[in-house]
């Protein structure tokens, strides 16, 4: 009997607890669980600051999930219900407010940490190889979110969930052929209903928090098999010392639980700030057109997504319209996202961290943060924010021409990474991790 | 398993036929739940032809009913208001309606059954939002050159009082006229076009 060969478990200083998790650890893999993944797993030992921001997504999750599951004790996924059931919660059920706060800015929360994840790995070019499909199972997360964030702000049944939702369904009926048909199978009706409501609050609450939770558990196998990157780009594997322990490795638990943990209490301190003064972040975490119920007959002066989908948003607005169809527009914003699966081929570099590469990659990743930025800040605003040029130039909104030039450097630093990755002048990595 | 001499030919193809059949039950069985979202009897119900009643519609005015939950305008367009849609058929992108964005009989100048009746979708062709009434005295707003018609305030497009999009706004075709036909001089039913639906 295999199990029975396995030492017993000691040095817990106490006898009763080393004879429980003996008789645990023969029938469960509980210590060589624990060993794999945290006493054992040896991270690099110069992370730094933007290291932080995976676990704090990890915590996020946890928040969404236990605020989620207590919300919906009260809400009503019936579009007669839903605005006054939220509203209840907020002002008659005692804790609901917060419980309410929590998760909407958990929300926000969540994207900020994702987006800050994301650069990070940029930075340091941690969806090279080996780290490809760990990469992928990120971005497979990232997706996903986006359609919890998505299907999630139907639910308060606000002018802004319902318009929204009227602008992305509509996204469907722009494809050629199968589109309205398409659309009308999304939404079980011929507009958005209680049909769309409700089926929107079964994917929220149990079918992608479920996919969600499988990404994640791929995700963290699929770095514990490659191992972490670090600040400098290079593999601490290859230097290992007699054990075969990396020389630059030190164990996830305790050093890194207990950054993390700092990370934690910092973040929290921040989080719990806004969820008690600031939960609408003057309309952005909010939308005010939100405390306004729904109603299909009259749109709201200003429909702006919130601000996680916003750069994605001003893309879809700044195609034209071309052949009679907003297909074009359509596809651009998908390909926005999508292009981000195949980020781990298109970068050619001789190195991955930023700290080695050479001025192409510095200038083009800070011009893809700016337009990142400013696209994210047009999808907030009206078309017409900064005016219009004069009939030099057709009459334009100055906003639109600014969203157009955006976007295209937006896909130019995609389709061109193969080529300035490839020529950039880079320094020699160490050979052994540094800090700085 | 790795000599192939072992093989039982029979219990392999055994095995093989049930894995196929597995799958193509496997795949029928998503059919009723692919199903399940298409709209209910009651949807559908819900989504049948009304009538409307334009009898109290003074001329210049607009009214509102509503057809599947969306807005459906009716127009009591004026010799003015007509004039003023021949004058923009230059600055609109599909003056000829050429796009199928209205039934055949609707397809004219002034994309109506009868010059002075106009029946429009009033769900914006870009992203479904609900354009607003912007009468030819909104000149301050809509610039000097404007002749009455309809403004998105979401993406900001433009359509003239038949429902035709002008030139540069982000949507991409017409308003959209509904079926209708007239039960009366002052009743039509929208959402169909023969009578007894």
């Amino acid at each position: 009997m295999a199990a029975a060969e396995k030492p017993p478990v000691t040095g817990t200083g106490s006898v009763a607890l080393d004879g429980l998790l003996t008789w645990v650890d023969q029938r469960f893999p509980l210590i060589s669980t624990w060993k794999a993944h945290l006493a054992e797993y040896y991270a690099p030992k110069n992370f730094n600051f933007w290291y932080y921001f995976g676990s704090l997504a990890m915590l996020v999750l946890v928040i969404q999930i236990v605020t989620g599951i207590f919300l919906t004790m009260n809400y009503k996924p019936d579009a007669n219900l839903a605005f006054a059931s939220v509203e209840y919660i907020m002002r008659e059920v005692p804790g609901g407010w917060i419980i309410r706060y929590m998760h909407s800015t958990g929300a926000s929360a969540f994207f900020i940490c994702v987006y800050l994840h994301m650069f990070r790995a940029l930075l340091y070019g941690s969806y090279r190889k080996p780290r490809e499909l760990m990469w992928i199972f990120g971005v497979l997360i990232y997706l996903s979110l986006m359609g919890e964030a998505f299907f999630g702000y139907l639910l308060p049944w606000g002018q802004m969930s319902y318009w929204g939702a009227q602008v992305i369904i509509n996204l469907f009926t722009a494809i050629p052929f199968i589109g309205p048909d398409l659309s009308l199978w999304i939404r079980g009706d011929y507009v958005i209903s209680d049909a769309t409501l409700n089926r929107f609050f079964a994917l929220h609450v149990i079918a992608l928090p479920l996919v969600l939770l499988g990404l994640v558990m791929a995700h963290l196998l699929a770095l514990h098999e490659v191992g972490s990157n670090n600040p400098d780009g290079i593999e601490i594997n290859k230097n290992k010392d007699a054990n075969g322990v990396p020389l630059d490795g030190i164990p996830f638990h305790p050093y890194y639980t207990v950054k993390d943990i700092l990370g934690v209490v910092v973040f929290m301190i921040v989080f719990v700030i806004i969820v008690f003064f600031a939960p609408e972040m003057g309309g952005y975490f909010l939308e005010y057109n939100n405390f306004v119920p729904a109603n299909p007959l009259q749109t709201p002066a200003h429909i702006a997504p919130v601000w996680y989908f916003t750069p994605y948003y001003s893309i879809l607005r700044a195609v034209p319209p071309m052949f009679n169809s907003q297909f074009p527009g359509v596809v651009a914003m998908g390909v926005s996202v999508m292009v981000l699966f195949v980020l781990p081929w298109l970068d050619r570099g001789a190195v991955k961290s930023i700290r080695y590469r050479g001025t192409h990659f510095k200038a083009a990743l800070g011009a893809f943060v700016v337009v990142f930025l400013v696209l994210g800040y047009l999808g907030t605003e009206p078309i017409t924010v900064w005016g219009q040029f004069g009939a030099w130039l057709g009459n334009a909104d100055r906003a639109t021409v600014a969203a157009r030039i955006c976007t295209v450097i937006y896909f130019l630093f995609f389709f061109l990474m193969p080529w300035y990755t490839r020529v950039d002048k880079t320094k020699p990595e160490p050979q052994r991790v540094t800090y700085s | 398993m790795s000599d192939d001499n072992q093989v039982n030919k029979g219990r392999r193809n055994l095995v093989i036929a049930s894995c196929a059949a597995g799958g193509v039950a496997g795949v029928a069985a998503a059919v009723p739940f692919a199903a399940s979202w298409l709209p209910s009897e009651r949807a559908k119900a819900g989504g049948a032809p009304v009538i409307a009643d334009f009898s109290a519609l003074e001329p210049g005015q607009i009214m509102t009913v509503e057809w599947r939950s969306k807005p459906v305008w009716i127009v009591r367009r004026t010799k003015e208001m007509l004039d003023g849609v021949e004058r923009v058929d230059a600055k609109v992108s599909d003056p000829k309606s050429d796009v199928p964005m209205q039934p055949e009989y609707a397809k004219n100048e002034f994309r109506s059954i009868k010059p002075e009746v106009l029946v429009l979708v009033g769900i914006c062709t870009h992203l479904g939002c609900s354009p607003q009434s912007k009468p030819a005295e909104d000149k301050a707003e809509m610039g000097a050159d404007w002749t009455g018609g309809f403004f998105c305030p979401c993406h900001g497009s433009k359509f003239d009082l038949a429902g035709r999009v002008y030139k540069g706004a982000p949507a991409p075709v017409n308003l959209e006229v509904p079926q209708h036909i007239y039960l009366s001089d002052t009743r039509i039913l929208i959402g169909d076009d023969k009578k007894g639906a």
